[in-house]
């Protein structure tokens, strides 16, 4: 498998990561690289193996349904790059 | 003082033969003078150590304190410090202050240790050699032109280097024992699920796990003691009785000489293969025929796809690290563009502008091998290898009490060497990624030198929460050695 400079740019777009043609260019060449390294797995036959998906068999637990956490809305928003009245400031999503 | 064990640092405070302050001071004039060269700290908080210091002596004089009470620490940058800046070594959070300490940071803090501050590391754990951090590569302070590994890089050079006597790291695919190996400390990985992740920055959730840097095994027994146990805020977090790593420490053998008479010690084919350098490899063998020497039982175990847990660990970690690493999206905390005309081009920016090149490469590793068409071939492949990977690790660990084997290929490398060649760096991490995927506990303890003075570090891997047993190894055999005492001229 080799990706494309498109495949890399729609990548790019889908992770929300700015690439212009030139960056673009240079991560082709080391995302082909680690997908050439990536490819070794196709050896093994998994067939009939269940996927593991995490390392201990874990159920979910269940807590009593009751507010535990006090209300520390400014400290949180003192780490915001841009919030006023309470609220986080993005550009306008709808015209 | 720098070279005194936590016991007997406890143990001159309770006989006031000095005080915290005192004590805390020795450690800031140490980091003020080692770490322009060694790059350890990225922030050193000197007035809040002081602070915390004349407390701590002042609940000695007032009465009974638990045996940490007073001992200078410091935490890697991932791990959430109220108060004190978390960069998790990214210029995204370079001016990120957390509302809330981690769980391990309150509780080390309850046990009324003192922060000295917090150390560098790789962008987001992402590396093995710290040269993806924002603030500048960590030195090995063996030897300044070398690396100290990665990602917790700046926790074992500063353990190394006596800037602290014991420091917070965590491990991913090796983050806490390869550094542990190229820097000559001993590090250790709890179990998966042993060590809360509440307040630690997420890179790979399913893989990630806290765990302690110091000069001994029983160091970290202390220290376990102190921020290991089930943690209502982590869902991962395992529901079992707390337990005291140390318990197995005191105990008088039988025989004197063979102290570790009865352990079998299962020594795997895959671990010894060509692409370990001799000098590891020599350092190893002596290691284990020293174990033996103290009545170790030496049994050949086997565990195949020890080449393959490579390509899986490089897609699951990216695959979860495309997902946690969402959240930085210039809104809530973190880094935000100066210049955007919408609300994707924020993002889009905001995102390229405060990732490393590496950590971006993961995240769209992560990306692709998640999207449409691509999930089955890639990241079903790889948890369907990630389960062989721990069905190899349960047969190997049905025949032996603790897996032993090197957790780098070579010793520290110089800086830049691999710098340039993600591929090349990511095989150099063969030893250690299989056991976060299988979420076992493993450590590093420094077992001799190769080439050049270098410190070489034995990799002891232990069966799920068999931590005690682990550290009781560990601990006899440096009853035995002193390896682990041994420190670079600096």
């Amino acid at each position: 498998m080799s990706l494309t400079h498109d495949d890399v740019h729609r990548i790019a777009r889908l992770a929300r990561l700015e690439l212009d043609d030139q960056e673009a260019a240079a991560s082709l060449e080391k995302l082909n690289g680690i997908f050439g390294l990536i490819e070794r797995m196709q050896a093994v036959d998994t067939a009939g193996v269940e996927p593991l998906y995490h390392p201990q068999a874990l159920a979910q637990r269940l807590r009593e349904d009751r507010a535990t956490e006090t209300d520390r809305r400014d400290a949180y928003q003192a780490v915001a790059p841009q919030a006023e009245d309470g609220l986080y400031l993005v550009p306008k999503v709808i015209e | 003082m720098l070279e005194l064990s936590l016991n007997q640092l406890a143990a001159g405070l309770s006989a006031k033969q000095f005080s915290c302050v005192e004590l805390t001071q020795t450690f800031l004039d140490r980091i003020a003078a080692l770490n322009p060269a060694l790059n350890a700290f990225i922030t050193v908080d000197r007035d809040g150590a002081l602070v915390q210091a004349a407390a701590a002596d002042a609940a000695r004089a007032a009465g009974a304190v638990g045996p940490l009470a007073g001992i200078p620490i410091a935490h890697k940058d991932i791990f959430c410090t109220e108060g004190v800046l978390t960069t998790c070594g990214s210029k995204m959070l370079e001016n990120f202050v957390s509302p809330y300490d981690a769980t391990v940071v309150a509780r080390l803090k309850a046990a009324g240790t003192v922060m000295l501050g917090k150390t560098n590391c790789d962008e987001f754990a992402m590396g093995s050699t710290n040269e993806n951090s924002a603030y500048g590569v960590v030195k090995n302070p063996w030897d300044l032109s070398r690396v100290p590994g990665g990602s917790s890089g700046g926790s074992a050079a500063a353990v190394a280097a006596r800037l602290a006597p014991a420091i917070t790291g965590t491990d991913t695919g090796g983050s806490i024992r390869q550094p542990a190996s190229l820097c000559g400390v001993t590090g250790l990985k709890p179990t998966y699920g042993a060590v809360s992740r509440w307040g630690m920055v997420a890179y790979a959730s399913s893989l990630d796990q806290g765990g302690p840097f110091a000069k001994s095994a029983e160091d970290c027994a202390l220290l376990l003691n102190a921020f290991a146990g089930f943690d209502e805020k982590d869902s991962t977090s395992a529901e079992r009785e707390t337990e005291d790593y140390t318990r197995l420490l005191a105990k008088v053998p039988a025989d004197p000489a063979k102290p570790l008479a009865g352990v079998r010690l299962g020594v795997p084919k895959e671990y010894f293969g060509d692409g370990l350098a001799a000098d590891v490899r020599a350092a190893i063998e002596t290691a284990i025929v020293e174990m033996e020497k103290l009545g170790a039982v030496r049994v050949e175990v086997s565990l195949p796809q020890t080449e393959l847990a490579i390509p899986a660990y490089y897609v699951i970690a990216p695959a979860e690290a495309s997902s946690n690493l969402s959240r930085f999206d210039g809104v809530r905390y973190g880094h935000r563009a100066a210049q955007y005309k919408d609300l994707m081009e924020m993002y889009c920016k905001s995102r390229a502008q405060g990732f490393g090149r590496e950590v971006q490469r993961r995240i769209m590793v992560g990306t692709y091998v998640l999207s449409h068409g691509y999930y089955d071939a890639y990241y079903l492949q790889a948890l369907k290898l990630r389960r062989l990977i721990a069905q190899d690790f349960s047969a190997a660990l049905a025949k032996c009490d603790v897996l032993l084997g090197p957790a780098s290929p070579t010793t520290a490398w110089p800086i830049g060497q691999m710098a340039d060649d993600p591929v090349q760096m990511y095989l150099a991490d063969i030893y250690t990624v299989a056991i976060n995927l299988a979420g076992l506990p493993a450590m590093s303890i420094p077992c001799g030198f190769g080439a050049g003075g270098l410190p070489v570090g034995l990799q002891m891997i232990g069966n799920y929460f068999d931590e005690a047993r682990m550290l009781e190894i560990a601990h006899r055999f440096q009853q035995a050695t002193d390896f682990h005492a041994k420190v670079p001229a600096l």
